[in-house]
């Protein structure tokens, strides 16, 4: 397996000067993804120049934005501000594992049908924020969701219609759970991801 | 961005990491939530050659209270741990007060109060409370553990007495004498931005009386300011207006703002006071809905 992180490997390293790598295995959208990494290797990094997820924004790389928000363990985090080499045994998803192969995750659904973006730059963030606040609380309030996001700035300053798709989203996803048993629908939304 | 290179280490004890930050001979920095250590150092703010990953250590992510009354959070216990325990809010309003204004959602989920006491930003909110309770952080070196006050454990800007090779291993807050009561209150322009002012108060009242009284006060400083002389000016009375007007008056003299683009000096002062009076107000409303 290819060393990540070559791209700012010093070019002037003497033969005596090797990159100390480790590797990591850790599931990422529930499939097994293992790489050796530089420890300072950032885990948006690895999600987006190793594995080629690029649906993980790097926004202002300052801890400050949450466009590069992931779910790790079940819990939104920075992957800005994260080691990749934490990741070693976890389990990480990120946008990409939130629709299956036909149909949208209804948080993906809302965002289309509410228009909860404009240039869709946060928008992955924004969702995997907005999954983790479902999770625990499947009917939030506005002020919840609000508080939910708050970590999460759109530059677009679309937060009302952000705000409408992730009500959009409880509803279905509530009534998801309502349906379960009473037909055969059978999807996963609202899954554990 | 990308931080300097650094040796990685991952140990599965405390004693374990000790031994590595002895070793590091001053070169290494501990990484629990990491939330203000990567974004320094990925800004070269900060370049250890060594880190030390506790976050493989077992049994440091509590908060829980001894029989005795002693509230004690473990090492590796997230802000969002402290912000969502029902528990917590009963036991300790201060911290359940600023829990849920710390930083923003997502650092919440990875951040600790242990590892914001030590990193000792005049502007982080948890010292400013933890003064206020008269906590203090147990730190863990190679001759065994040591408590230090949380008053005299910051002594200036990002700088704490701990040694090189001391371990911050949990907080601890005295048991009350008395019922405890107390706010946290912060301004800033939006959440994640640091404080542009925060204020802590904690009292203990027994028998309709202030028993003991902290104030810290957050970003109007150097460091976090401990307003003793506010606070005693509340022992010993019913936290009746006038005390609190005289502490809130001697908190606003104890804090020594600097003008920059949040505010002026003077308009931070006057929150301050503003601060201790409305939780002042808070807690004497509780009280009166107790009764």
């Amino acid at each position: 397996m290819s060393t990540l992180f070559e791209e700012v490997r010093p070019s002037d390293g003497g033969a005596g000067d090797a990159v100390p790598v480790r590797r990591v295995e850790l599931t990422v959208n529930g499939e097994r993804r293992a790489a050796d990494v530089e420890p300072r290797l950032l885990l948006a990094h690895l999600l987006r120049n190793g594995f080629r997820l690029t649906g993980t924004h790097t926004g202002c790389d300052t801890t400050n934005c949450g466009a590069c928000t992931v779910l790790y363990d079940g819990v939104p985090v920075k992957s800005c501000t994260m080691f990749a080499v934490q990741a070693d045994g976890h389990e990480v998803l990120t946008v990409e594992g939130l629709a299956t192969a036909s149909e949208l995750h209804p948080i993906q659904e809302g965002f289309k049908d509410e228009h909860g973006l404009q240039c869709g730059f946060c928008t992955p963030g924004m969702m995997l924020a907005a999954k983790a606040l479902l999770e625990e609380k499947p009917n939030p309030s506005e002020d919840e969701i609000r508080w939910a996001l708050s970590g999460n700035l759109c530059r677009c300053t679309g937060y009302q219609n952000i705000v409408k798709a992730v009500m959009w989203a409880a509803e279905k996803l509530g009534a998801n759970v309502e349906s379960d048993g009473a037909d055969d629908a059978g999807d996963d939304a609202g899954g554990e991801g | 961005m990308y931080p300097s290179r650094f040796r990685y280490e991952a140990p599965s004890t405390v004693a374990e990491a000790v031994a590595m930050l002895a070793a590091a001979d001053g070169e290494a920095k501990i990484l629990a939530g990491g939330q203000s250590l990567i974004p320094m150092m990925k800004l070269r703010f900060a370049a250890p050659a060594m880190i030390v990953d506790i976050n493989g250590i077992g049994g440091l992510d509590y908060h829980r209270s001894d029989p005795d009354g002693t509230y004690r959070i473990g090492a590796l216990c997230r802000h969002a741990d402290l912000e969502k325990s029902a528990a917590l809010a009963d036991a300790q309003p201060t911290i359940a007060a600023a829990a849920p204004v710390v930083a923003d959602p997502l650092v919440r989920t990875r951040g600790t109060l242990v590892g914001s006491v030590c990193h000792a930003d005049p502007q982080g909110d948890w010292a400013s409370v933890m003064v206020s309770l008269e906590g203090a952080i147990v730190a863990q070196g190679p001759n065994g553990r040591r408590s230090i006050q949380v008053a005299d454990l910051i002594d200036g800007p990002f700088q704490t007495v701990l040694a090189p090779d001391e371990i911050a291993v949990e907080a601890v807050i005295p048991a009350a004498r008395g019922a405890r009561a107390g706010g946290y209150l912060k301004l800033e322009r939006r959440v994640g931005d640091f404080a542009t002012v925060g204020v802590a108060v904690s009292v203990e009242m027994s028998g309709g009386s202030v028993a003991r009284a902290g104030i810290g006060l957050t970003a109007v400083g150097p460091a976090t300011i401990n307003a003793s002389d506010a606070a005693a000016a509340l022992v010993g009375t019913a936290l009746d207006s006038d005390a609190v007007d005289a502490a809130a008056q001697l908190a606003a003299e104890a804090a020594q703002p600097r003008s920059d683009h949040r505010g002026s000096a003077d308009y931070k002062r006057h929150v301050v006071a503003t601060f201790v009076r409305r939780i002042g107000a808070q807690i004497q409303r509780s009280e009166q809905e107790a009764a």
